[in-house]
């Protein structure tokens, strides 16, 4: 039997009808073992009904991106086999419920029955279809194998009775598997153990949030952002703070705003059609210099737009949105451990710049779970926002004191003497509304200048791949996983590729950027809009010609079409594997 | 707090000790200055300390307010003081805050924000400086803006019948419910003063004529009486008819559903990430 170091399975059906569940499971269970995973998944946007997928990937190698390619898609329906099967690898394997699904005759691949409502049935578990799907796959492929029960019992283990039942259906899909005769080549397991968290972008945000200090939380529901909120919600109250489920999303962003004058971290959480509405309280919060975070959680749009697919749409709306010349600091994680690493400077930029920091996660990150390392915490310092110094001279308290590093001390109610007005009025060094031209000029630059340190940080990109390249690939957010996949690929047929993921998209590190692209030849910017965003930003901000390369599928980037891209640009005539062929792996 | 080891003649705060060094910026004869005037007198009677004292508002002639006072003030964008006051009173129980502006802010463009901050019931108190017309922008008809009232928007007549600001305060829930005159500061000032002490949100409707663009005193004070002696604020359908008139204003303390005061907020407490984190150990 090949030990295969890399394994995408793909479950899929209709919503509610356990295919998810088995693929978390399945997810788990591997992680358990150690190896590392990385899922993706789409849901219609409707509650019941409507195709559903989740798709697992893992490897004892770190994975950055979804995989291009499905080794085993278990079918729980026809419309799954229907809609995936032509992403299967070829020949592929499959995995059917032969009372729902029924294979062509020239399917070339290998094809396993597995009626998993019958085998649930006859274990005495009539819901145990997930259960029983999850112990076949593990059992066929390996992936998690020996925490089959750990993951059933942590999942599935609150009530005595049910837990016994799946139990049973588990013991059951494992009998089922072993009377099935092997015929494919595909085994992985994990080569050691090693200590790991498994999580998504949204807990990653939550956990860096409260990492960093977040004391208060208000939002209103929304796709993908929601569970985001409702983190907090079980969390905060526990540990003194205080969390708002607000009437809009615009109640949301202000009750932030008070909760910040008034000394706590807040943070809220929404999607795109959210920041729309919160775009006069973030440019508050720049005018009146208050910390704030807003996560974005970007979803297709405009409008609606695709509230359950993915999209890198909302970078104008996060670097523009708002009236007037409101500075803000727009960050971008593009992974578990980044969402997590990206929050807690988030939170400690804003205080640092008394500033709103936008946070743009996406729907795909928002869901995924990643295997990540645990985080050294050591590495995460928390910043606190400066405070005037004790005791203030009655009415002498210069809110917005303008001194060499344009941030001044922010007094806190209950500071004896420290009492002022912030108002959205321009105003003077008291917080006095103020329009003459000279303060408005004062002020404005006072605002901005602030965080320019920020431009001529190198805090805020990474560079991965070849020190010598022609193709220099510049992206942000999860884009940056494909993107890695993609230099992995080239790198197998001797292509050099470099890559600079940018992690701040306002203030631009420009110096940073600039450096890259003097590195290399051609600069490929692939992002998820139409419009070509943030390629626009990069040659406003440097005066440079580069090469957008836009998707807006409402799907990831795969690995190979951002190769495919780059081959195109050189000239190259390579050989491009598509799904369906045998394909080399990262 | 040790008030014993405080002199006495330190504590004792008068009307004055809540103004600010800014002069207000309204006309003379606003009806905001007998309101400004008002909060001092209910503050200085409760001796809250303006340390503690935070004062939020929107966008409006009379949304200046809060600028105008020995606090921690917020002038915040238009119609969005309530839920601004709410998250910073939830952020910082200890505070006494008061969420002050317009009709246009609390019946227009935040009307959406009212009857959420009632129903949450947090301890804030709301007054609001109805003018029933736009000052700031020059006299525009407003939300409780009377049938066939002429102004700039409005030249053959207000088609829209005025909201009822008493009635959507009781209908939403709100236990404390009045209404106060510029006209009248002593009354307003004790309604403000009661307001602030009663622990849940507070309503108050506070009529504040705009002297340049609706001048109403004359009209007001043909409108206004008082509630009578025996009129008992618990009595829901009493105070709903009182609400409900138009004719004539009636003031005072229409609507009260006394409550127990709130549990204390637990303090903020420190974070375990690592303990925290357990929960996604693979």
């Amino acid at each position: 039997m090949n030990n295969k170091d890399d394994l995408v399975i793909r479950v899929a059906g209709e919503s509610g009808d356990g295919s998810t569940a088995t693929g978390e499971m399945l997810a788990q269970a591997a992680a358990r073992s150690g190896l590392q995973v990385f899922t993706f998944r789409t849901t219609p946007a409707e509650i019941r009904g409507g195709p559903v997928m989740f798709q697992v990937r893992a490897s004892n190698a770190p994975v950055r991106s979804q995989g291009d390619a499905v080794d085993v898609l278990f079918a729980f329906n026809q419309e799954a086999w229907d809609l995936h099967h032509a992403d299967l690898v070829a020949p592929g394997v499959l995995l059917y419920d032969p009372e729902n699904v029924t294979p062509p005759e020239h399917f070339s691949g290998i094809a396993y029955p597995v009626p998993i409502g019958r085998i649930a049935q006859q274990a005495g578990s009539r819901r145990g279809k997930n259960v029983v799907a999850l112990a076949v796959a593990a059992a066929l492929f390996g992936l998690g194998r020996s925490k089959l029960e750990d993951v059933v019992r942590a999942r599935l283990g609150k009530k005595a009775a049910l837990l016994e039942a799946n139990l049973a259906a588990l013991h059951a899909g494992m009998a089922y598997a072993q009377g099935l005769a092997k015929l494919d080549p595909l085994w992985l397991e994990a080569s050691s153990e090693h200590e790991r968290l498994v999580l998504t972008g949204n807990q990653a945000i939550v956990a860096g949030a409260l990492h960093a200090g977040v004391r208060f939380f208000a939002g209103y529901p929304i796709t993908p952002a929601s569970d985001i909120m409702e983190g907090m919600a079980a969390i905060l109250p526990e540990i003194g703070g205080a969390f708002l489920q607000a009437e809009d999303e615009i109640a949301s962003a202000m009750a932030c705003v008070g909760a910040s004058f008034g000394g706590a971290k807040s943070m809220t959480a929404t999607s795109g059609p959210g920041l729309a509405l919160m775009s006069e309280a973030i440019g508050y919060a720049s005018m009146t210099e208050l910390p704030l975070v807003v996560v974005d959680a970007q979803r297709g749009g405009p409008s609606t737009g695709l509230p359950t697919k993915m999209e890198q749409s909302d970078l104008n709306l996060a670097l523009y949105g708002g009236h007037g010349d409101s500075p803000r600091i727009v960050l971008a994680p593009g992974s578990v451990a980044e969402c997590f690493h990206l929050t807690v400077w988030g939170f400690n930029l804003a205080e640092t710049y008394q500033s709103p920091v936008i946070i743009l996660s996406d729907y795909s990150l928002s869901f995924r779970t990643e295997t990540v390392a645990p985080f050294d915490l050591a590495k995460y310092p928390v910043i606190d926002r400066q405070t005037p110094a004790a005791p203030l001279q009655p009415g002498r308290y210069q809110r917005y004191y303008v001194n060499g590093s344009y941030v001044s001390p922010m007094a806190l109610p209950g500071m004896t003497s420290g009492q002022y007005t912030a108002t959205g009025l321009e105003h003077d060094a008291f917080g006095h509304p103020d329009y003459s031209s000279a303060r408005h000029v004062e002020m404005s630059e006072k605002r901005w200048r602030k965080l320019e340190p920020l431009r001529h940080s190198h805090d805020y990109v990474r560079r991965f791949g070849a020190e010598r390249a022609r193709v220099g690939l510049l992206c942000w957010g999860t884009t940056a996983g494909p993107c890695r996949g993609a230099l992995f690929l080239a790198a197998q047929q001797g292509l050099p590729l470099a890559l600079l993921q940018v992690q701040m998209l306002a203030p631009l590190p420009v110096d940073a950027i600039r450096a890259f692209v003097e590195s290399v030849e051609l600069v490929l910017v692939p992002e998820l809009n139409y419009q070509g965003q943030f390629a626009r930003l990069v040659q406003a901000e440097l005066g440079i010609r580069v090469a957008s390369f836009t998707q807006y599928t409402g799907m990831p980037f795969t690995r190979h079409a951002i190769l495919h891209r780059v081959h195109e640009l050189l000239g190259i005539d390579a050989p491009v594997e598509a799904p369906g062929s045998a394909v080399a792996r990262a | 707090m040790a008030a014993e080891t405080i002199p006495l003649a330190a504590v004792v705060r008068t009307p004055a000790d809540y103004r600010s060094e800014l002069k207000p910026i309204w006309c003379p004869g606003c009806g905001d200055f007998a309101v400004l005037a008002a909060i001092q007198q209910a503050l200085a009677a409760l001796q809250v300390d303006p340390k503690d004292l935070a004062v939020v508002s929107g966008i409006g002639c009379s949304s200046r307010l809060p600028a105008f006072l020995n606090a921690y003030g917020l002038h915040t964008v238009h119609g969005r003081a309530l839920p601004t006051a709410t998250g910073l009173k939830l952020a910082r129980p200890e505070l006494t805050v008061l969420a002050v502006g317009g009709d246009g802010d609390f019946f227009s463009i935040g009307l959406g924000h009212l009857p959420h901050a009632v129903r949450r019931d947090v301890n804030l108190t709301c007054i609001v400086m109805d003018n029933e017309i736009y000052g700031l922008t020059k006299g525009q008809t407003s939300p409780t803006s009377p049938m066939g009232h002429v102004t700039k928007s409005t030249p053959h007549g207000n088609r829209a019948a005025p909201l009822h600001p008493l009635m959507i305060a009781i209908a939403s829930g709100a236990t404390f419910v009045a209404r106060g005159f510029s006209g009248q500061p002593r009354q307003l000032a004790e309604l403000i003063r009661d307001g602030i002490a009663h622990p849940g949100f507070s309503f108050i409707h506070a009529m504040s004529p705009c002297v340049t663009f609706n001048d109403t005193y004359k009209l007001y004070k043909e409108q206004v009486y008082s509630l009578p002696a025996d009129h008992d604020p618990r009595d829901t359908q009493a105070a709903i008819r009182y609400a409900l008139e138009s004719e004539r204003l009636p003031l005072g303390l229409i609507y009260h559903a006394p409550r127990a005061g709130q549990a204390a907020a637990p303090a903020p407490q420190p974070f375990d990430t690592t303990r925290y984190l357990e929960r996604y150990r693979a």
